[in-house]
């Protein structure tokens, strides 16, 4: 047990993998000598060599798809993608064979894989470096989709994605990278995909979120805890498979739902997860769900990014909302 | 201010010049390779064409649904490169890939059962004509969105070099993919590592519709773009099996021993046309003809005869094929349909697809 930040935890859980089994490679552009461009595979090329810490070129459809090719003859690729929205080009390999490739093969193939990528804001630099599109791997069949959102659970939860059978988008929202610290187990500490965590227990309003913007709702149940509000906070960790009981559960407890993401609102998680409450406890509602997301717009530059995001304060107006009834 | 549009040229591609195919080399009769062998590949090519032909038959009675694209006189090259490879090599296919997938010794009743969407299909009739693949025959997969397999087949090389296996993968892929970016990177990336991989581009002169030298920078489609990526240019006679074994032999050896990714254009035609719903009326009088008349089978069976192999031992092998065929077909049809339960398993691990809890 140690202290560590989000990119240490990760980069912990990668040494740990890559001792324990043989078959763990990880590849990427600059994944090698550079240690990432976020350093999350800072020393292991030094640790364990150019054949199973692989630099490659910044072709993602070749990244992806050599990995399926290392996973489907025998290896546990961990394939890193520099951000979200240079992983565009190898959807393809993603949706149309990553996670298809057991069904399709009518189980005789597998694709037991994981695709790291950084992603959301907090760069400042726009767009393709600032992206938070997990909706649509979430929307994908086949593909398991993780977002952790602190340090111990960012190691668990990679360290159950190697292991997973299934493929996994393994998305590290980069502003909490180096943002917060906190003590991580040693060695082989997992965290099972698909498990939603109750973070705080709260009676008037559930505040689901993941990712980067659950510390955002953290500070909105300070503030709304300042006014005699009790908010619980649901962390889905999970997208896909989403802990559909874990958010019922939490709105038929508190009646008011309020689900903060900062992807753009369409279609989003945000979305899925108002109509799972309505599906799973309409009849404990004492308002409407909530949706706080970012726009449906470009994702912007430094100056205007803090416009985009969703922060405490629109979390607590639309708990307000929401407690209004 | 002039605005003068890009009109491009409206082409009846019918009415080109035929692109025609080189004479048979008969010097290729002196090719080192033994009778034996050679009797081989003769079977092979004929169960590859016997089985088209009654795929070709199932669809027109409507057994076959959906569609499915044949290659029908491009036997020669799955044959040469099939035939060449260790029992324990991988190979990657596209949607074109029954003849690879049979090649490969994948058996032809539940792989004819496959194409018809029976649960008796070698993928119990969960992937179909277009996604074949046999774990056991080292048969990995056929892939239907063009140029992505060329980086899966990648991957399987670097296993089998990190495992030091000298397993070898094969990918095969039409002209068509030369032009998309996953190939350029695949090259670039099996160049870089010095994988054991060899890219075999299929030439059979049209991307689906379309002439492929009209939408392709460069003559030959695959052997203009090798020495971009370090390699050497390949150009081997894609209808005669006994060229295609040879180069196959030399560059899979290469990629054995740990010398690299190969690149080879296999020039070849399809007799058909792109799938079940083109009559291929795009090309011009003659070119078809003339391609038949280079049928590699046809060919190949006038060279066993020119080394002294007795008309009847052919005609034994292709009556063997046809009874074979016969019985696949048999069990294909007799197959079960899948049902709707089936429409929901082996999305995960456990075998359901329940994504939610």
């Amino acid at each position: 047990m140690s202290e560590m930040n989000m990119a240490q935890a990760l980069n912990d859980a990668l040494d740990t993998a890559l001792a324990a089994d043989d078959r763990v490679v990880i590849l990427g552009e600059d994944v090698g000598r550079t240690g990432g461009v976020f350093r999350v595979t800072d020393g292991l090329q030094e640790r364990y060599g150019a054949t199973r810490v692989i630099d490659t070129p910044v072709a993602e459809s070749g990244i992806v798809g050599a990995a399926l090719g290392m996973a489907v003859a025998g290896l546990r690729p961990v394939a890193e993608i520099q951000f979200l929205g240079f992983a565009y080009p190898a959807v393809d390999q993603i949706i149309s064979h990553v996670g298809r490739i057991r069904n399709r093969s009518n189980h005789r193939f597998t694709a037991p894989l994981v695709v790291r990528i950084p992603f959301g804001g907090g760069i400042g630099a726009a767009e393709h470096h600032s992206e938070s599109s997990e909706a649509i791997f979430a929307h994908t069949p086949g593909i398991k989709v993780v977002v952790p959102a602190t340090p111990a659970d960012a190691k668990g939860l990679l360290l159950s994605a190697i292991a997973d059978p299934d493929p996994v988008v393994f998305l590290e929202p980069i502003r909490v990278y180096r943002a917060i610290k906190e003590e991580v187990p040693a060695g082989q500490h997992t965290v099972p995909i698909g498990e939603a965590k109750v973070v705080r227990e709260g009676s008037d309003v559930s505040l689901v979120s993941y990712g980067a913007v659950l510390r955002d709702a953290g500070r909105a149940a300070d503030a709304l805890a300042d006014d005699g509000v009790s908010a619980e906070i649901i962390d889905l960790r999970t997208l896909s498979p989403l802990d559909h009981q874990a958010v019922i559960h939490s709105a038929r407890k508190t009646g008011r739902v309020v689900v903060a993401v900062e992807s753009h609102r369409t279609a989003s998680i945000a979305s899925e997860v108002a109509a799972i409450v309505q599906e799973g406890a309409l009849y404990s509602l004492l308002a409407p769900v909530e949706r706080v997301t970012g726009w449906d717009t470009v994702v912007p530059l430094k100056r205007t990014e803090h416009h985009y995001i969703p922060g405490p304060d629109r979390i607590v107006a639309a708990a307000r909302r929401a407690l209004e009834g | 201010m002039s605005t003068e549009a890009f009109e491009p040229e409206l082409m009846d591609y019918s009415r080109r010049q035929p692109r025609l195919p080189e004479p048979v080399i008969e010097g290729n009769d002196a090719l080192d390779i033994p009778l034996d062998e050679r009797m081989e590949m003769y079977r092979l090519q004929q169960e590859l064409r016997q089985f088209e032909k009654r795929a070709y038959d199932l669809f027109m009675q409507n057994l076959v649904k959906g569609t499915s694209h044949l290659s029908l006189g491009m036997e020669a090259v799955a044959t040469g490169f099939g035939r060449a490879l260790r029992p324990d090599d991988y190979s990657f296919a596209t949607y074109r890939g029954h003849a690879h997938t049979l090649a490969r010794g994948a058996p032809m009743g539940p792989v004819m059962a496959e194409l018809l969407g029976r649960s008796n299909g070698i993928l119990g009739g969960k992937g179909g004509s277009m996604h074949l693949a046999s774990v056991e025959h080292g048969m990995m997969g056929s892939y239907a969105i063009i140029g992505a397999h060329l980086c899966i087949a990648n991957g399987a090389g670097w296993s089998a070099q990190l495992r030091g296996t000298e397993q070898v993968a094969v990918v095969f892929f039409g002209d068509g993919t030369t032009n998309i970016g996953a190939f350029h990177e695949a090259l670039n990336f099996a160049k870089i590592w010095e994988l054991p991989v060899v890219f075999v581009c299929e030439n059979n002169l049209y991307m689906e519709y379309t002439p492929i030298d009209l939408v392709t920078a460069v003559e030959h489609p695959a052997a203009d773009r090798a020495t971009a990526y370090g390699l050497e240019p390949i150009l081997v006679d894609g209808n005669d099996a006994d060229a295609v074994y040879d180069v196959a032999q030399g560059v899979i050896e290469t990629a054995r021993r740990g010398e690299g990714p190969s690149l080879v254009e296999a020039v070849t035609y399809r007799h058909g046309g792109h799938s079940r719903a083109d009559p291929g009326k795009y090309r011009p009088p003659g070119e078809v003809e003339a391609w038949l008349d280079r049928d590699p089978i046809i060919t190949y069976h006038q060279r066993l005869l020119r080394l002294g192999v007795p008309e009847g031992d052919l005609t034994r092998i292709a009556q063997d094929v046809a009874r074979r065929v016969d019985e696949a077909t048999e069990f294909a049809k007799a197959g079960p349909v899948p049902d709707e339960g089936d429409l929901m398993t082996d999305m995960w691990a456990d075998g359901g697809s329940a994504w939610r809890n």
